[in-house]
């Protein structure tokens, strides 16, 4: 806990706690020791979002470790959300990681399980899967709030993290999804952020199970959007990107518009009307925009859903 | 073989509380070699939980059986009937003829009475040590016949690593006694063999896709499927 009562002080934290509409961005590493592409990227989201979450190896294709991607968007005025993975890592790495990190001034982690090797471009390698994603977020609430290792040894100074956690509405078994956050919540997460949502319907039918449980008073949620580029991008989320329900409807909107720039306007006044919407319901705490590889389509989406400009919370 | 330990008996009494009518059900195949779960053990167990039973003033009917092997779905016919009577089955087999059982008879409860533990030999009678890892890729041809995957500390490929001491691991401790370093092992078998060349070769990750790292495995052989 800081001073000033919250359990990390970052922006995105404190955003959260006074109540405001949260945007947050996504930013994947190169695969390359190219150092500017963050640095272009972090450029490109500063003003516009409240935190950006880094990827960790993302669909397990090797990048920037998400450490140092964190760092390098932070040195560009962005405050990052570490993403770490229980797929690369063992508890002794995750701990040595999450202290490394803190000590170069991140304070936002999002525990995730990872994806699975087999979809990246290392499908031969061992699986680590030591912890997963909710045990992950144990050890880090034990080892912010009891200054304690997963071992149970103390540790004098204990880094300030703010927890988030990522949870899939569309994943099964459906009556299952609400419960799973519930136990994250159990384990110590302060903010989620969903999978991303392309049907609505089936998102308020979670959030009415959540709100149910009570968990949106527990913990900060925001829903995932992305923004679609083309109607290729819909089509292999549909079919090819395990978890995503992508309506057919919405296949047949982006196929409706001309390839190309009028297409890319198309997906970005979709994921405006879809901010709008998602907005409205009662629990949604902000939005986590997902433009990985398109993020020059972010300060637009975020200035048209009338998101700007972002609270500065001292 | 498939080896497997007994679970302590506070934990099997915790998995059956609650329950009348306890079926404990053995394995006569790997887990009976090793001593652990055989129908002699499971009537052991048996006797074990009446008498625990019979102390705390409980009234529990205890039963037990055997299956010739838990592990194949003909062998569970023959002990079906019992099954059936039971609240449930205790089972004495390997991780395998457990979920066998639960999968069989679902959704009667079936738990586990042992832990699985290895995939080893008897080097002595009553000492098992570990052999295979079943990683799905298997190298030993080029190591002397010994496995560097399991009988390696760090499952090397190119060891040994700087903790090998006279022949031993840098794991043996008082209660780990006697590890032998597999890549000591495996440099002294080379060179009997004339073959410590292949010490000197670079041999490349591991792919562990074949091991538990790809997921769930199966193995199918068409030219044994009924026609």
């Amino acid at each position: 806990m800081t001073d000033d009562g919250y359990k990390a002080g970052s922006n995105l934290e404190k955003v959260l706690a006074a109540g405001k509409f949260a945007v947050t961005g996504e930013c994947g590493p190169p695969k390359s020791a190219d150092g500017s592409v963050i640095e272009k990227k972090a450029q490109m989201l500063k003003g516009y979002v409240d935190a950006v979450n880094i990827t960790d190896n993302q669909t397990a294709v090797v990048r920037v470790s998400s450490m140092a991607s964190g760092v390098q968007v932070q040195q560009n005025g962005v405050e990052a959300i570490m993403q770490m993975t229980c797929r690369d890592r063992n508890r002794l790495a995750m701990q040595a990681d999450i202290l490394g990190a803190s000590v170069l001034g991140i304070k936002n982690v999002l525990c995730l399980t990872g994806d699975h090797m087999s979809f990246g471009n290392h499908p031969e390698a061992k699986g680590v899967h030591d912890l997963d994603a909710i045990n992950l977020i144990k050890m880090y609430k034990d080892i912010r709030d009891e200054k304690k290792f997963q071992c149970g040894e103390e540790m004098s100074v204990a880094p300030a993290l703010y927890i988030g956690c990522a949870e899939n509405p569309f994943a099964d078994p459906f009556e299952f999804r609400a419960l799973r956050l519930q136990k994250k919540i159990a384990a110590g997460a302060d903010f989620m952020q969903t999978q991303c949502i392309f049907n609505v319907p089936k998102f308020k039918e979670w959030m009415k199970e959540v709100r149910a449980l009570g968990l949106h008073q527990e913990i900060k949620i925001l829903a995932g959007i992305t923004p679609l580029k083309g109607v290729g991008a819909a089509k292999y989320m549909k079919n090819f990107v395990p978890g995503i329900d992508v309506p057919q409807e919405i296949v047949d909107r982006m196929a409706s518009v001309e390839k190309g720039p009028p297409a890319q306007a198309e997906g970005k006044k979709l994921a405006v009307e879809m901010i709008k919407e998602l907005a409205e319901v009662e629990g949604v705490a902000g939005v986590h925009i997902m433009a990985v590889e398109w993020e020059e389509a972010v300060p637009e989406i975020v200035e048209t859903a009338g998101l700007l400009p972002r609270p500065a919370v001292a | 073989m498939i080896t497997a330990e007994r679970k302590p008996f506070d934990e099997i009494l915790e998995l059956v509380d609650g329950h009348k009518k306890i079926l404990v059900a053995g394995c006569d195949t790997c887990v009976a070699i090793c001593l652990t779960g055989g129908e002699k053990e499971a009537e052991i167990l048996a006797s074990e939980l009446r008498m625990k039973a019979q102390a705390d003033g409980r009234e529990v009917e205890v039963e037990h059986t055997a299956a010739i092997r838990q592990c194949e779905w003909e062998y569970l016919d023959m002990i079906a009937a019992k099954v059936d009577e039971a609240d449930v089955v205790l089972s004495m087999a390997c991780g395998i003829g457990i979920q066998s059982m639960a999968e069989k008879f679902a959704p009667k409860l079936v738990v586990p009475a042992v832990n699985t533990n290895m995939l080893g030999m008897p080097q002595e009678h009553a000492v098992w040590l570990e052999r295979c890892g079943a990683c799905g890729e298997c190298v030993i041809g080029e190591t002397a016949g010994i496995c560097p995957v399991v009988r390696c500390s760090k499952s090397l490929m190119n060891g040994p690593c700087g903790g090998s001491h006279d022949g031993k691991c840098e794991v043996t401790t008082p209660e780990k006694e006697d590890i032998d370093c597999a890549w000591h092992l495996i440099w002294e078998r080379l060179k009997a063999q004339g073959r410590e060349e292949l010490m000197h070769k670079i041999r490349p990750p591991k792919d562990w896709s074949k091991s538990s790292s790809g997921g769930p495995r199966k193995m199918v052989k068409e030219e044994a499927k009924p026609v």
